[in-house]
C-alpha cells in the first residue's frame, strides 16, 4: 500500500525528526541531577541504611546513567559491617 | 497592586525584547498602567524598540546605586500616556545589581502600575536571576526550533524551582508555510513537549523589522499579523478568552484533501 502521508507531504518532513529528537533530549536534560541533589540523596541513603548496616560513607557513589531512551539511578554502597541486631524491627525472625 | 511578569527564553535572539515592547504597548492601549523594565544590563535595547532612546537620562543601575529615584528614571512613552520605561544601563557590568535589589525595586513599581514587564537577558546566569527575582509570573518565548525549545525547557525548570507562579508560553516566528510542508515543529508539538499553557502564537512578520526600524511597537499597527497576535495576547493577559488564530490557513485545498483522507495533524 502506498503511503498517503508521503503523497501529501507533511508528516514525513523534518518536523517529525525535530520532535523525536527533542523528546529524547528533554528526558536527558530533565533527569540530570545537581551536585547538591546527589549529596542530599546520599545522606538520605545513609540515614535509612545505617539502621541495618555500617556504610563506608566515603565510598558511597550515586550516579545517574542514561541510555538511548531511559535513565537509571546507579548506586554503589560499600558496607563495613552488618549490625548484629540489624533489621530486628522489620525482619521476620 | 499590579503584577510583575518576566519575559524570558534562555536562548538569545528569540524575541523577548520584541515581546516586552509589544505587550507593553498592547496592554497600555487597553487602558492598563504599564511599566517596562529593561533588565538586560549592559545591552540596552528596549528603548530602541519603543523609539525612546533620545529620552533616556537615568538608568536601572543609577536607581539601584541611589543616584536617582526610580520615578525620576522613568521615561514616558510618546504615544501612550499610561506607558513608561525604566531603561537599562548600556556598557555597565551586569553584576552591578543583585536579585534582592531587583525584587525591592519591582515591588515598589508594582504599587503604582497594573503591569510591570521585565525584559530578561539571554542565558541563565546572574542577569537572568536578577530579572526573575521580582517576578510573579513568567512568559517564556520560544521559536519553533530544536535549540530554542531545549533552552526553554531548561528555563522552565529554573522558574519552577524559584516557585514563579503562572508560567506561560509564546511561540514566536512561526512560519505557516513551513508548518504546512511538515518542515517546522507545530504548536501542539511544542506545547506537548514543554507542558505549559500556551499564551499566544506570533507569526514571522517582516513588519516587525520595519516597526523596529521606526521605533514603533507593531501591536499599535492595525494591519499586521504580528500586531494582531500581540494585541490578542495582551487581551488574554487581562483574562479575556480570545481564540487562537490558525495561521496555517487550514482551508487550503491540500488540508481539505488531507482531512478527506484522515491524514490530520
Ligand atoms: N515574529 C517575528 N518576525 C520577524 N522578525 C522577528 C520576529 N520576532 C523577532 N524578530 C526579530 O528578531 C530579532 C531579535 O529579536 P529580539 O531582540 O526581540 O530578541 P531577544 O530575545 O530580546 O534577543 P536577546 O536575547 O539578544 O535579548 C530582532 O531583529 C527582531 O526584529
Ligand atoms: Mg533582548
Amino acid at each position: 500500500m502506498f503511503d498517503l502521508r508521503r503523497l501529501f507531504g507533511g508528516q514525513k518532513g523534518s518536523k517529525t525528526r525535530a520532535k523525536e529528537r527533542l523528546q529524547l533530549i528533554l528526558v536527558h536534560d530533565r533527569s540530570s541531577l545537581s551536585p547538591e541533589l546527589i549529596d542530599l540523596i546520599k545522606s538520605r541513603i545513609i540515614d535509612v541504611l545505617s539502621e541495618f548496616v555500617e556504610i563506608d560513607e566515603k565510598g558511597l557513589a550515586v550516579e545517574l546513567e542514561h541510555s538511548e531512551e531511559a535513565a537509571a539511578l546507579i548506586t554503589n554502597i560499600p558496607i563495613k559491617a552488618v549490625r548484629r541486631n540489624g533489621g530486628m524491627r522489620s525482619a521476620r525472625n | 497592586m499590579g503584577k510583575a511578569i518576566v519575559i524570558t527564553s534562555g536562548k538569545g535572539g528569540v524575541g523577548k525584547t520584541t515581546t516586552t515592547a509589544n505587550l507593553g504597548a498592547g496592554l497600555a492601549a487597553l487602558g492598563q498602567r504599564v511599566a517596562l523594565v529593561d533588565a538586560d544590563i549592559g545591552l540596552r535595547n528596549l528603548d530602541l524598540f519603543m523609539g525612546l532612546e533620545n529620552r533616556v537620562v537615568y538608568h536601572l543601575v543609577d536607581v539601584v546605586e541611589g543616584r536617582t529615584t526610580w520615578k525620576k528614571a522613568l521615561v514616558r512613552d510618546k504615544r501612550l500616556e499610561n506607558l513608561v520605561l525604566l531603561p537599562s544601563a548600556q556598557a555597565r557590568d551586569k553584576d552591578a545589581v543583585s536579585p534582592r535589589q531587583m525584587q525591592q525595586l519591582v515591588q515598589e513599581i508594582k504599587q503604582e502600575y497594573d503591569f510591570v514587564l521585565l525584559d530578561c537577558p539571554a542565558g541563565i546566569e546572574g542577569g537572568f536571576k536578577n530579572a526573575i527575582a521580582g517576578a510573579d509570573q513568567a512568559i517564556v518565548v520560544v521559536n519553533p526550533e530544536v535549540s530554542s525549545v531545549r533552552d526553554a525547557d531548561r528555563v522552565i525548570g529554573l522558574l519552577e524551582a524559584e516557585e514563579i507562579g503562572g508560567i506561560s508560553l509564546i511561540v514566536n516566528r512561526l512560519k505557516p508555510s513551513m508548518v504546512k510542508r511538515g518542515e517546522m515543529l507545530a504548536i501542539k508539538d511544542i506545547v506537548d513537549l514543554l507542558a505549559i499553557d500556551l499564551l499566544g502564537i506570533v507569526p514571522e512578520d517582516e513588519g516587525i523589522i520595519i516597526a523596529s526600524n521606526r521605533g514603533e511597537p507593531i501591536s499599535l499597527d492595525q494591519n499586521t499579523k504580528a500586531g494582531q497576535a500581540f494585541r490578542n495576547i495582551s487581551r488574554r493577559l487581562l483574562g479575556d478568552d480570545i481564540p487562537f488564530i490558525d495561521w496555517q490557513d487550514d482551508d487550503s485545498f491540500f488540508s481539505r484533501l488531507k482531512k478527506l483522507f484522515g491524514v490530520g495533524s
